[in-house]
């Protein structure tokens, strides 16, 4: 490089035959040292020299690879139904946020009723853990989309942790089910995950989708007029009273027992959840989700979720939607919760894989007897 | 064109090296974001659909100051293959600069997502896409190859103008990345 500097006749110098041959072995180093360079950070960003990453792509294989056959389908909650109806708002939310579809009014929803397993032919009734997605529209377009679990609590705080526990979940081809002995060490080594494990221990079980409340589990800044940010969780809290039934016998039930449910109940009559907003006081945890706020927090009904009609996935309304619970209104942010950036890198994930696997996923008519 | 090398305007300058940042930020963040489960994810995302759609914004200006200003001659002794290489690897970057954007925009609309640029304002842009998962698959597809093909090319134009700059030492490098005062 020393001889070069700058050309000291400029650029307007014609001679540049005569420079050609000449370069330093300095100048081609230097050249494949920048391109090299900025070839190698591109790689080590997008994670291919850290064979070890918790990438998105990791987290939704060990998902797919649980058993059960999982292509053209959702990852996870890989087992529901669509449904459509509204959300009335009645006005009392928007005290906390600016969101558009907590100012009283009625806005459209397109929602799916799942069990937290990878098959999707697994027998519904037998899921422990049941989710309500929801995408509510407000009249200028903005969505609130969210996931909710039955479960009181999540089963983990962070993505590494959850990723932990999928592998623990893999099947045995041998008996068809996890190995006891993974679960067990995943729980010991686990010790956030007991509230979540007591829960799915002791809680009653029911034989239908509409008797469940759904809670959001994460926590979420709420954001009013005035700028000020209050830290809450949600529920969408069942107004049908709970039909208990023991664990051992639902697994008698028919695989699409809870779908059935669903559309009986549906046919006569719609069904309501009550969605409570629950108002965190100082000190109560952001970013852990395994952790519930003490029962006597503020909660707030911020309006009823009508469920009207349930439709089958495979051509329902509710398929080609990623229910990302980090797509929020205005007036909606997601907290410091680490699980929520994962869930919505895992989800893109998952919706990018079954998207491009349409094929392995046909299309059915839900109801036989409409077809032409 | 007067007797000196000519150089590109000042403001062909300024735009072409601001893109340059904008691009190779883009680029690292749209790797990055694919590649990470952490809490950094929702921050990636929120720069890059907005930082896209302003390179889409600043690249349709761009060609209408390219096409007003034009550019300085290629060397007339650079062989014919590579003032070939040179116009054909420009005509690429100025097609992957529009497509880029567009290719993003609708992906996301054929996904059923809506397209927010800033949440807490709700700044959103409309649908370009109908809701199709066959589409949003192929169009997410093609987001992940061009960019490979963008990143690339990148590149090439890099390597390229760091031979005219060092080796070849004919102006061509300085027409872009002289900031000395004057034409």
């Amino acid at each position: 490089m020393s001889e070069h500097g700058r050309n000291p006749s400029g650029p307007g110098d014609k001679g540049a035959a005569s420079r050609v041959g000449a370069p330093s072995l300095g100048a081609p180093v230097l050249i494949a040292l920048v391109i090299g360079g900025l070839a190698l950070a591109f790689a080590y960003t997008g994670g291919w020299l850290s064979p070890g990453r918790l990438t998105p792509g990791r987290m939704v294989a060990a998902l797919s690879d649980r058993g059960g056959n999982p292509l053209g389908h959702r990852r996870n909650h890989s087992k529901g139904i669509c449904f459509t109806g509204q959300f009335e708002a009645n006005g009392a939310g928007a005290d906390l946020s600016t969101a558009p579809m907590l100012a009283a009014g009625r806005y459209p929803v397109i929602g799916r009723f799942a069990i937290a397993v990878g098959n999707p032919d697994a027998p519904d009734a037998a899921g422990r853990v049941r989710s309500m997605a929801v995408r509510i529209v407000a009249p200028d377009g903005e969505e609130w989309r969210s996931g909710m679990n039955d479960s009181p609590v999540f089963v983990v705080a962070t993505a590494p942790a959850f990723y932990e526990l999928t592998l623990a979940q893999d099947i045995d081809p041998a008996t068809g089910k996890p190995n006891p002995p993974a679960m067990a060490q995943f729980l010991s080594a686990h010790p956030e995950s007991a509230p979540f494990a007591e829960w799915a221990k002791t809680a009653a079980w029911t034989d239908s989708y509409a008797d469940q409340t759904y809670n959001s589990l994460n926590a979420f800044r709420f954001v009013d007029a005035q700028g000020v940010s209050h830290l809450v969780r949600w529920s969408m809290r069942s107004t049908t009273a709970p039909h208990d039934v023991p664990a051992e016998k639902l697994s008698h039930l028919g695989p699409d027992f809870l779908e059935s449910d669903l559309k009986q109940k549906l046919a006569q009559g719609p069904l309501e959840w009550r969605l409570v907003v629950t108002l965190a006081a100082p000190g109560d945890p952001s970013n852990d989700a395994t952790k519930a706020w003490p029962p006597d927090r503020k909660q707030i009904d911020v309006g009823t979720l009508t469920v009207q009609r349930a439709e089958d996935e495979a051509d329902g309304p509710c398929r080609d939607y990623n229910y990302d619970p980090t797509i929020l209104p205005a007036g909606i942010e997601p907290s410091d919760d680490p699980l929520q950036a994962a869930r919505s890198a895992a989800y893109a994930k998952s919706f990018d894989l079954r998207t491009a696997e349409a094929a392995d996923y046909p299309r059915t008519p839900p109801h036989p007897g409409d077809a032409p | 064109m007067n007797g000196a090398v000519e150089r590109f305007t000042p403001l062909q300058r300024v735009v072409h090296w601001l893109m340059a940042a904008m691009v190779l930020t883009m680029l690292f963040i749209g790797i990055g974001q694919v590649s990470t489960l952490q809490p950094k994810f929702l921050t990636l995302i929120a720069i890059h659909k907005p930082l896209g759609i302003a390179i889409l914004a600043l690249v349709v200006f761009r060609i209408g100051l390219r096409l007003r200003r034009g550019a300085p001659p290629l060397p007339a002794d650079l062989h014919w293959t590579q003032a070939a290489a040179a116009k054909g690897s420009h005509v690429l970057l100025y097609v992957l600069l529009v497509a880029m954007p567009l290719v993003g925009w609708s992906m996301l609309s054929a996904g059923g997502y809506p397209i927010v640029l800033y949440q807490p304002w709700a700044i959103q842009l409309p649908q370009i896409m109908p809701h199709n998962d066959t589409l949003h698959a192929v169009l997410r597809s093609a987001h992940t190859y061009l960019a490979y093909l963008f990143f690339a090319t990148i590149l090439l134009h890099a390597a390229a103008a760091l031979f005219h700059g060092l080796m070849r030492r004919d102006g061509v490098f300085e027409s872009m990345a002289s900031w000395r005062a004057g034409r």
